[in-house]
Protein backbone atom coordinates (compact mmCIF):
# COMPACT_ATOMS: atom_id res chain seq x y z
CA UNK A 1 0.00 0.00 0.00
CA UNK A 2 2.34 2.48 1.01
CA UNK A 3 4.58 1.68 -2.18
CA UNK A 4 1.57 3.05 -4.26
CA UNK A 5 1.10 5.74 -2.56
CA UNK A 6 4.62 6.32 -2.96
CA UNK A 7 4.55 5.52 -6.72
CA UNK A 8 1.39 7.74 -7.03
CA UNK A 9 2.98 10.60 -5.56
CA UNK A 10 5.90 10.19 -7.77
CA UNK A 11 3.67 10.28 -10.41
CA UNK A 12 2.20 13.01 -9.85
CA UNK A 13 5.24 15.23 -9.35
CA UNK A 14 6.35 13.99 -12.74
CA UNK A 15 3.04 15.06 -14.41
CA UNK A 16 3.06 18.37 -12.70
CA UNK A 17 6.76 19.60 -12.98
CA UNK A 18 7.21 17.16 -15.82
CA UNK A 19 4.68 18.61 -17.35
CA UNK A 20 5.50 22.32 -16.83
CA UNK A 21 9.03 22.35 -17.02
CA UNK A 22 8.85 20.75 -20.78
CA UNK A 23 6.21 22.83 -21.91
CA UNK A 24 8.55 26.29 -20.55
CA UNK A 25 11.67 24.33 -22.29
CA UNK A 26 9.57 24.52 -25.78
CA UNK A 27 8.52 27.82 -25.35
CA UNK A 28 11.70 29.39 -24.26
CA UNK A 29 13.17 27.20 -27.75
CA UNK A 30 10.58 28.79 -29.96
CA UNK A 31 11.72 32.17 -28.31
CA UNK A 32 15.28 31.34 -28.63
CA UNK A 33 15.04 29.81 -32.68
CA UNK A 34 12.77 33.26 -33.46
CA UNK A 35 15.56 35.50 -32.58
CA UNK A 36 18.47 33.44 -34.80
CA UNK A 37 16.47 32.92 -37.95
CA UNK A 38 17.97 35.09 -39.82
CA UNK A 39 21.51 32.92 -39.53
CA UNK A 40 22.23 30.94 -42.52
CA UNK A 41 22.56 27.10 -40.74
CA UNK A 42 23.41 24.10 -43.31
CA UNK A 43 25.25 20.65 -42.63
CA UNK A 44 26.66 20.59 -45.97
CA UNK A 45 30.63 20.37 -45.76
CA UNK A 46 31.94 23.55 -47.18
CA UNK A 47 31.81 27.21 -45.91
CA UNK A 48 29.63 29.96 -47.50
CA UNK A 49 30.93 31.40 -50.78
CA UNK A 50 31.15 34.88 -49.70
CA UNK A 51 33.34 34.45 -45.94
CA UNK A 52 34.51 37.52 -44.66
CA UNK A 53 38.58 37.21 -44.80
CA UNK A 54 40.94 36.95 -42.96
CA UNK A 55 39.32 34.92 -40.57
CA UNK A 56 38.10 32.09 -42.07
CA UNK A 57 35.87 30.30 -39.66
CA UNK A 58 36.02 29.23 -36.32
CA UNK A 59 34.28 25.89 -34.93
CA UNK A 60 31.81 25.97 -32.41
CA UNK A 61 29.94 23.23 -30.02
CA UNK A 62 27.21 23.26 -27.94
CA UNK A 63 25.98 20.67 -25.88
CA UNK A 64 22.49 19.92 -23.84
CA UNK A 65 22.03 16.81 -21.27
CA UNK A 66 18.04 16.57 -20.64
CA UNK A 67 16.37 13.92 -17.87
CA UNK A 68 13.26 12.57 -17.90
CA UNK A 69 10.85 12.85 -15.74
CA UNK A 70 9.08 9.84 -13.30
CA UNK A 71 5.94 9.82 -15.40
CA UNK A 72 7.70 9.52 -18.92
CA UNK A 73 9.88 7.07 -17.50
CA UNK A 74 6.91 5.10 -16.08
CA UNK A 75 4.80 5.56 -19.26
CA UNK A 76 7.81 3.87 -21.28
CA UNK A 77 8.44 1.18 -19.06
CA UNK A 78 4.09 -0.07 -19.76
CA UNK A 79 5.14 0.43 -23.61
CA UNK A 80 8.27 -1.42 -22.95
CA UNK A 81 6.29 -4.37 -22.45
CA UNK A 82 3.71 -4.33 -25.24
CA UNK A 83 6.55 -2.62 -27.88
CA UNK A 84 5.84 0.02 -29.65
CA UNK A 85 6.69 4.50 -29.96
CA UNK A 86 7.52 5.79 -27.23
CA UNK A 87 6.28 9.28 -27.61
CA UNK A 88 7.42 10.20 -24.57
CA UNK A 89 11.06 10.44 -25.16
CA UNK A 90 10.71 11.94 -28.51
CA UNK A 91 9.81 15.06 -27.23
CA UNK A 92 12.96 14.51 -24.81
CA UNK A 93 15.29 14.07 -27.73
CA UNK A 94 13.89 16.10 -29.67
CA UNK A 95 14.56 19.23 -26.66
CA UNK A 96 17.88 18.35 -26.72
CA UNK A 97 18.59 18.46 -30.26
CA UNK A 98 17.00 21.89 -30.22
CA UNK A 99 18.53 23.05 -27.51
CA UNK A 100 22.19 22.06 -28.65
CA UNK A 101 21.58 23.74 -31.67
CA UNK A 102 20.07 26.61 -30.64
CA UNK A 103 23.43 27.09 -28.14
CA UNK A 104 25.54 26.71 -31.26
CA UNK A 105 23.91 28.92 -32.93
CA UNK A 106 23.87 31.90 -29.87
CA UNK A 107 27.59 31.30 -29.40
CA UNK A 108 28.57 32.06 -33.05
CA UNK A 109 25.23 34.90 -32.94
CA UNK A 110 27.41 36.52 -29.87
CA UNK A 111 30.68 36.29 -31.28
CA UNK A 112 30.10 38.02 -34.05
CA UNK A 113 29.39 35.14 -36.95
CA UNK A 114 26.42 35.30 -38.93
CA UNK A 115 26.54 31.77 -40.60
CA UNK A 116 27.04 28.38 -39.09
CA UNK A 117 27.73 25.17 -41.95
CA UNK A 118 28.51 21.81 -41.32
CA UNK A 119 26.04 21.36 -38.54
CA UNK A 120 26.41 18.01 -36.82
CA UNK A 121 24.67 15.98 -34.14
CA UNK A 122 25.86 13.20 -32.15
CA UNK A 123 23.96 11.24 -29.39
CA UNK A 124 26.66 11.29 -26.28
CA UNK A 125 26.47 8.27 -23.44
CA UNK A 126 27.86 9.74 -20.59
CA UNK A 127 26.61 7.69 -18.28
CA UNK A 128 26.99 4.35 -19.28
CA UNK A 129 23.35 4.32 -20.87
CA UNK A 130 24.21 1.56 -23.48
CA UNK A 131 25.84 -0.21 -20.13
CA UNK A 132 22.77 -0.42 -18.47
CA UNK A 133 23.04 2.55 -16.15
CA UNK A 134 19.24 2.86 -14.27
CA UNK A 135 18.65 6.74 -14.96
CA UNK A 136 17.74 7.77 -18.59
CA UNK A 137 19.37 11.17 -19.70
CA UNK A 138 19.74 12.20 -23.01
CA UNK A 139 22.94 13.88 -23.76
CA UNK A 140 23.20 15.41 -27.12
CA UNK A 141 26.05 17.30 -28.95
CA UNK A 142 26.02 20.00 -31.88
CA UNK A 143 29.02 20.76 -33.74
CA UNK A 144 29.22 23.29 -36.48
CA UNK A 145 31.75 26.29 -38.15
CA UNK A 146 30.29 29.31 -38.13
CA UNK A 147 31.57 32.13 -40.61
CA UNK A 148 31.09 35.56 -40.97
CA UNK A 149 29.61 36.37 -44.50
CA UNK A 150 30.74 39.89 -46.35
CA UNK A 151 26.94 40.71 -47.51
CA UNK A 152 23.18 39.69 -45.78
CA UNK A 153 21.69 37.16 -47.97
CA UNK A 154 18.57 38.39 -50.56
CA UNK A 155 16.18 36.79 -48.08
CA UNK A 156 15.13 33.51 -49.78
CA UNK A 157 17.85 33.02 -51.11
CA UNK A 158 19.54 31.18 -48.44
CA UNK A 159 20.64 28.05 -49.61
CA UNK A 160 22.47 29.07 -52.44
CA UNK A 161 25.18 30.47 -50.94
CA UNK A 162 26.30 28.10 -49.33
CA UNK B 1 34.57 29.52 -28.57
CA UNK B 2 37.20 27.14 -29.31
CA UNK B 3 39.87 29.14 -30.74
CA UNK B 4 40.99 30.43 -27.23
CA UNK B 5 43.29 27.76 -26.54
CA UNK B 6 45.27 28.46 -29.88
CA UNK B 7 44.39 31.62 -31.84
CA UNK B 8 47.31 30.82 -34.12
CA UNK B 9 45.44 27.07 -35.59
CA UNK B 10 42.35 27.18 -37.65
CA UNK B 11 39.96 24.57 -36.60
CA UNK B 12 36.80 23.97 -38.66
CA UNK B 13 34.81 21.03 -38.98
CA UNK B 14 34.28 21.65 -43.08
CA UNK B 15 36.65 19.99 -45.58
CA UNK B 16 37.80 23.74 -46.31
CA UNK B 17 38.56 26.71 -45.09
CA UNK B 18 37.86 30.21 -47.21
CA UNK B 19 40.40 32.67 -48.07
CA UNK B 20 43.16 29.40 -47.16
CA UNK B 21 44.72 26.81 -49.70
CA UNK B 22 45.75 23.63 -48.10
CA UNK B 23 49.70 22.69 -48.99
CA UNK B 24 50.27 19.33 -47.47
CA UNK B 25 47.91 17.21 -45.30
CA UNK B 26 50.02 15.94 -42.29
CA UNK B 27 47.62 13.44 -41.25
CA UNK B 28 45.03 12.56 -38.74
CA UNK B 29 45.14 14.15 -35.28
CA UNK B 30 43.65 12.96 -32.46
CA UNK B 31 42.86 13.53 -28.69
CA UNK B 32 40.63 11.92 -26.49
CA UNK B 33 39.57 12.12 -22.31
CA UNK B 34 37.64 9.70 -20.34
CA UNK B 35 35.50 11.18 -17.93
CA UNK B 36 33.35 10.10 -15.02
CA UNK B 37 30.81 12.21 -12.97
CA UNK B 38 31.30 12.52 -9.76
CA UNK B 39 28.81 11.48 -6.97
CA UNK B 40 27.36 14.78 -6.29
CA UNK B 41 26.65 15.67 -9.77
CA UNK B 42 24.94 11.84 -9.82
CA UNK B 43 22.88 12.82 -6.80
CA UNK B 44 21.18 15.69 -8.24
CA UNK B 45 21.13 13.79 -11.56
CA UNK B 46 18.55 11.24 -9.46
CA UNK B 47 16.54 13.61 -8.34
CA UNK B 48 15.63 15.93 -11.99
CA UNK B 49 15.25 12.27 -12.99
CA UNK B 50 11.94 12.58 -10.68
CA UNK B 51 10.65 15.88 -12.22
CA UNK B 52 12.52 16.26 -15.47
CA UNK B 53 14.36 18.81 -17.05
CA UNK B 54 17.88 19.57 -17.99
CA UNK B 55 20.99 18.51 -15.78
CA UNK B 56 23.26 21.25 -16.29
CA UNK B 57 25.83 19.99 -14.83
CA UNK B 58 26.17 17.00 -16.94
CA UNK B 59 25.86 19.79 -20.20
CA UNK B 60 29.26 21.41 -18.77
CA UNK B 61 30.83 18.02 -17.80
CA UNK B 62 30.11 17.07 -21.83
CA UNK B 63 31.56 20.46 -22.65
CA UNK B 64 34.49 20.40 -20.60
CA UNK B 65 35.67 16.96 -21.84
CA UNK B 66 34.92 17.96 -25.39
CA UNK B 67 37.06 21.38 -24.74
CA UNK B 68 39.65 18.98 -23.08
CA UNK B 69 39.96 16.20 -26.17
CA UNK B 70 40.09 19.03 -28.32
CA UNK B 71 42.98 20.48 -27.03
CA UNK B 72 44.85 17.30 -27.08
CA UNK B 73 44.08 16.85 -30.46
CA UNK B 74 45.66 20.65 -31.28
CA UNK B 75 48.36 20.02 -29.02
CA UNK B 76 49.07 16.94 -31.35
CA UNK B 77 48.43 18.81 -34.69
CA UNK B 78 50.89 21.67 -33.53
CA UNK B 79 53.51 18.71 -33.02
CA UNK B 80 53.16 17.61 -36.49
CA UNK B 81 53.79 21.44 -37.80
CA UNK B 82 50.18 22.10 -38.77
CA UNK B 83 48.86 25.24 -38.75
CA UNK B 84 44.95 23.86 -39.77
CA UNK B 85 43.33 21.48 -38.51
CA UNK B 86 40.03 20.71 -41.03
CA UNK B 87 37.24 18.05 -40.68
CA UNK B 88 37.32 17.99 -37.30
CA UNK B 89 34.43 15.50 -35.72
CA UNK B 90 33.62 14.07 -32.30
CA UNK B 91 32.64 10.21 -31.34
CA UNK B 92 31.82 9.78 -27.69
CA UNK B 93 31.51 5.54 -26.21
CA UNK B 94 30.97 4.40 -22.65
CA UNK B 95 33.68 2.87 -21.61
CA UNK B 96 32.30 2.07 -18.06
CA UNK B 97 29.04 2.34 -16.42
CA UNK B 98 29.45 6.56 -14.95
CA UNK B 99 32.51 6.78 -17.28
CA UNK B 100 32.43 7.78 -20.96
CA UNK B 101 35.15 8.75 -23.31
CA UNK B 102 35.02 11.84 -25.44
CA UNK B 103 37.81 11.07 -28.68
CA UNK B 104 38.07 13.94 -30.74
CA UNK B 105 39.83 13.95 -34.53
CA UNK B 106 40.43 15.63 -37.70
CA UNK B 107 43.42 15.90 -40.39
CA UNK B 108 46.16 18.16 -39.57
CA UNK B 109 47.14 20.53 -42.61
CA UNK B 110 49.35 23.01 -43.41
CA UNK B 111 47.50 25.77 -45.36
CA UNK B 112 48.73 29.28 -47.00
CA UNK B 113 46.95 32.63 -48.08
CA UNK B 114 45.20 32.14 -51.50
CA UNK B 115 47.16 33.92 -53.66
CA UNK B 116 44.20 34.67 -56.23
CA UNK B 117 42.03 36.94 -54.23
CA UNK B 118 38.85 34.69 -55.22
CA UNK B 119 37.55 33.71 -51.74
Amino acid sequence: MEFLIGTAVLLLIGLIAGRASEKRHFAELERREGELRDMLVTDIHYPPDDVELPRGGVMIIGDAVIATDYLKSFIAKLINIVGGRIGVYESLLERARREAIVRVLQEARNNGYDAVCNIRIDTADIGGMAMGAKTVTVAISATGTAYKRRHMPVPGSQLKSC
Amino acid sequence: MLQDSSQDLYVVNTETIPGMTIIRALGIVQGNTVRAKHLGRDFAAGLKNLVGGELTGYTELLTEARREALSRMLEEAQALGANAVVNVRFSTSAVSQGAAEIYAYGTGVYVEPDTTASG
